[in-house]
């Protein structure tokens, strides 16, 4: 029965989404449309309910372990943990993709409340293109990937979760990047309805800017949680692969990113017009290409939990629909939609081009790597792309792209010149020169790293200028957001050089009473013994880790097995110092009674998550800023409306 | 018209011709060990089960050719492929066992379930034997020459159609 309400509710909502697309066509083409133009916004409401009331049905039968349910029997198991038993619901490909359209169809109904600042025209374009994008999911779900099919015969047992996923960090790494994936739909939506009615904007840049916003947090979140996910949970040491799932999140990001900036361009300076608008094409875009190439199987990923060349097809249609009609809206109508404000080199405006067209570059860099196993495949050679390629090729934009954005903020807008921020100027220059020295007296170190630990400390002072002699405490909380993400860049950026520049890696054959040393450390291996958890065993190695000559500290990595379905994963033991942080991997029995342990020290590697929560703070600040300021004026442009029609 | 303005649409239409043409591409799964045509490792495992004999790669190296059958309790394909172990085993074959990550209680209940073709059961506990031989899942079967090359390399299970193909194989590695 709870299956059924939420299939129901399921068709109902597509049903809605249907009404959305076909009434707003007809109110934006004007003529009889004005009436139907009244269900617009109550049915994107509406849909937006519907929709959750389908997911809580799903998270309801997988709580209760419904067996009768085919994708519960294929993913959850009675003996898990509840919060795993939820987590089951979107940690699937049927589940995730309802969680998907949930979230598109939530936020749909959100704008469709709270949006009363746009052309009421634009507003129903808007509306029904994210109807129009909303259907296609709900085909896809409905049609192909069903989440609440019965089975004829109810299973007797679940075939349990996939152990990696059983992880608490894992649980809720998904939906904070499908947030932030769906988020940037409304962006999407924005853009399209702009060029359909050509009414781009600075209120259509401020009505985008706090979805942009929030997506991009979600999705900063999201790449920081799973790249500390992949660093303890996969025990290989590393905290990024270059793999194709984690490019399909870092290329959204990258786009939402240019596109936050070419945004506040537009709404504070009215100029970046049809750029603004091509970027939350592509911002969306990028998160449904990232969707297709994990979900479809086409590139090999360790992620590909779903690997189905049919729905591939279905996402590709999609694809090819959406942006496809995006871009060819695009390329027909940006011709038509007039400059904007003109603006000279040094500028704010300039360094914001600049870094935008830098960020595009590294997007479409990361973009070629991640294709490019595709294209050569084609040809029959298989290759596959790693840090060879994007960390030196991206480096060539990335290394740019922060020397401005240290400068970039203390230049004002629409025309300024380099005297004026020389002596800032030269400090930044002046710190990136010390640095590089100072360095390469410490130690010998790669020539990335080396730039990359020279350029923290010169953002790291230079994101803070923009304080210089302001009032702290009335400065506006949008430009604490932009100063303290600046920051945050910095300081990931430190973690990720000091990390590459300064770890060090033991792997040691060593009996139980025998130690290894790793930088400072040494770490004695105490026992080793086997234990067991819920669904798992584990040879678990007890050590005693000793930081130079301080207290000795114990800990426990451990290989487990997991017997639902059988899966081997490592649980690494970390230790974390403000300094860094050590790691520690328990291998297999060698010979003659030892055991492989591997172990690295990695000074300050845990900058580069605190770097990327900071990111995220900052852009929580300007959104609680921008929505704050957006008030403000709404109440005021009311007072004045309500003073001019009291005098007569 | 600015034709600029058509370049993301044509780029886009590019990536949609390459992964429709990639989607249609029968995917080739499976990748081969570089072991094939090589010495077989060094190892020598406990048995399988209590009493019974266990399985080392000197083994190998007696003149006979054998089949060596990756498998496990917990396999579902071994299962399905275990009759025409049976059949391999009656047309002459030698077959040795490698159990991978496997307990000798559940080896003995799923031998008496499935049937025993196997001369010898090596345990293979922590998978290190099988990452060695290249092989990337259960079940796999390799064809051992007299001198313990590794000389070909069967993924998945053995249906009836295999059979001849593998009988093949051992006869070549006779020679």
């Amino acid at each position: 029965m709870i299956a059924e309400i939420g299939l129901a509710a399921l068709w109902l909502a597509a049903a809605l989404a249907a009404l959305q697309l076909v009434a707003g066509a007809l109110a934006v083409r004007g003529g009889a449309g004005s009436e139907i133009a009244a269900l617009i916004r109550p049915a994107a409401v509406v849909q937006g309910a519907l929709a959750s009331v389908s997911f809580v049905m799903l998270l309801w039968v997988f709580a209760v372990t419904d067996l009768s349910v085919k994708l519960v029997a294929a993913n959850s198991h009675s003996m898990k943990p509840m919060v795993f038993k939820l987590a089951g619901a979107w940690g699937n490909h049927e589940g995730s993709m309802l969680l998907w359209v949930t979230v598109m169809a939530l936020a749909g109904g959100l704008i469709a409340l709270v949006e009363r600042r746009l052309p009421e025209r634009t507003m129903h374009a808007t509306l029904a293109a994210q109807g129009f994008v909303g259907l296609g999911f709900y085909a896809f779900l409905l049609l192909s990937s069903n989440p609440f099919e019965r089975l004829a015969l109810p299973a007797a047992e679940g075939m349990g979760l996939n152990p990696l996923l059983q992880d608490i960090g894992l649980a809720f790494h998904p939906p904070t990047l499908y947030f932030g994936y769906v988020g940037l739909s409304i962006a999407f939506s924005f853009a399209v309805g702009a060029l359909i009615t050509r009414q781009v904007t600075p209120e259509f840049a401020r009505a985008m800017r706090p979805w942009v916003l929030g997506a991009w947090v979600f999705l900063t979140l999201g790449i920081t949680a799973g790249s500390y996910w992949a660093y303890y949970e996969l025990g290989w040491g590393g905290w990024w692969f270059w793999d194709p799932v984690e490019n399909a999140s870092l290329m959204p990001w990258l786009a939402a990113t240019a596109l936050l900036h070419s945004a506040g361009v537009l709404a504070a300076r009215d100029a970046l017009r049809a750029w603004t608008i091509m970027l939350g094409v592509v911002a969306f875009s990028m998160s449904m290409m990232g969707t297709f190439l994990v979900r479809s199987g086409i590139l090999t990923s360790v992620h590909a939990f779903a690997v189905d060349p049919e729905r591939g097809t279905f996402i590709l249609a999609l694809l090819a629909l959406y942006i496809g009609g995006a871009l060819l809206l695009f390329a027909l109508r940006a011709g038509t939609i007039s400059e904007g404000e003109r603006f000279s080199v040094t500028s704010r405006e300039g360094a914001l081009v600049f870094n935008n067209v830098m960020l595009s570059a590294i997007l479409a860099i990361v973009l070629m790597g991640t294709l490019y196993p595709l294209l050569t495949e084609a040809f029959d050679t298989r290759v596959s792309v790693g840090p060879p390629y994007f960390n030196p090729v991206g480096a060539i934009f990335v290394v740019p792209m922060l020397i401005v954005m240290a400068v970039g903020p203390l230049l004002r807008w629409r025309r300024d010149s380099f005297e004026r921020i020389g002596r800032e100027a030269a400090l930044v220059a002046a710190i990136i020169l010390a640095a590089l020295v100072l360095v390469s007296i410490i130690g010998d170190v790669a020539i990335l790293p080396l730039l990359s630990l020279a350029l923290a400390a010169a953002l790291a002072v230079g994101s803070l200028l923009p304080l210089k002699g302001r009032n702290l405490r009335l400065l506006p909380i949008a430009t604490w957001g932009m100063v303290i993400a600046h920051f945050g860049i910095a300081v990931a950026l430190f973690g990720m050089a000091s990390e590459r520049a300064f770890s060090k890696e033991r792997l040691a054959a060593v009996m139980p009473g025998e130690a290894a040393q790793v930088g400072p450390w040494t770490v004695t291996l105490e026992a080793v013994e086997p234990v067991a958890g819920p669904n798992w065993t584990a040879i678990e190695g007890r050590m005693s880790a000793r930081y130079r000559d301080g207290d000795p500290t114990t800990i426990a990595p451990q290989a487990r097995s997991f017997w639902t379905p059988p899966q081997e994963t490592t649980e690494s033991a970390l230790i974390t110092r403000w300094n860094g942080q050590l790691y520690a991997v328990m291998g297999d029995q060698a010979a003659g009674g030892r055991w492989q342990v591997r172990l690295w020290w990695k000074p300050f590697v845990t900058f580069i998550w605190y770097g990327g929560m900071l990111v995220a703070l900052g852009g929580v600040l300007a959104l609680i800023g921008r929505v704050l300021s957006d008030l403000k004026r709404r109440s005021v442009t009311r007072r004045i409306a309500e003073r001019k029609a009291e005098t007569p | 018209m600015n034709w600029r303005l058509w370049i993301p649409l044509a780029l886009f239409a590019g990536f949609l011709a390459l992964s429709a043409y990639q989607l249609n591409q029968p995917k080739d799964e499976f990748v081969e060990s570089r072991m094939v045509g090589r010495q077989l490792p060094y190892f020598d495992l406990a048995p399988a089960m209590p009493n019974q004999p266990g399985l080392a790669s000197a083994q190998f190296t007696d003149g006979t050719p054998r089949l060596l059958n990756v498998f496990a309790s917990w396999c579902l394909p071994c299962i399905a492929e275990a009759p025409q172990l049976e059949r391999l085993q009656r047309e002459g074959a030698e077959i040795v066992g490698v159990a991978i990550r496997d307990r000798p209680a559940d080896v003995a209940r799923f031998l008496a379930q499935n049937g025993n073709p196997y001369s010898a059961i090596g345990s293979d506990d922590l998978s290190a034997l099988q990452l060695e031989l290249g092989s990337s899942g259960v079940p796999e079967t390799f064809v051992i020459d007299g001198k313990g090359m590794i000389r070909y390399q069967h993924i998945g299970d053995i249906r009836a159609g295999d059979v001849p193909m593998l009988l093949g194989k051992l006869r070549e590695a006779r020679q």
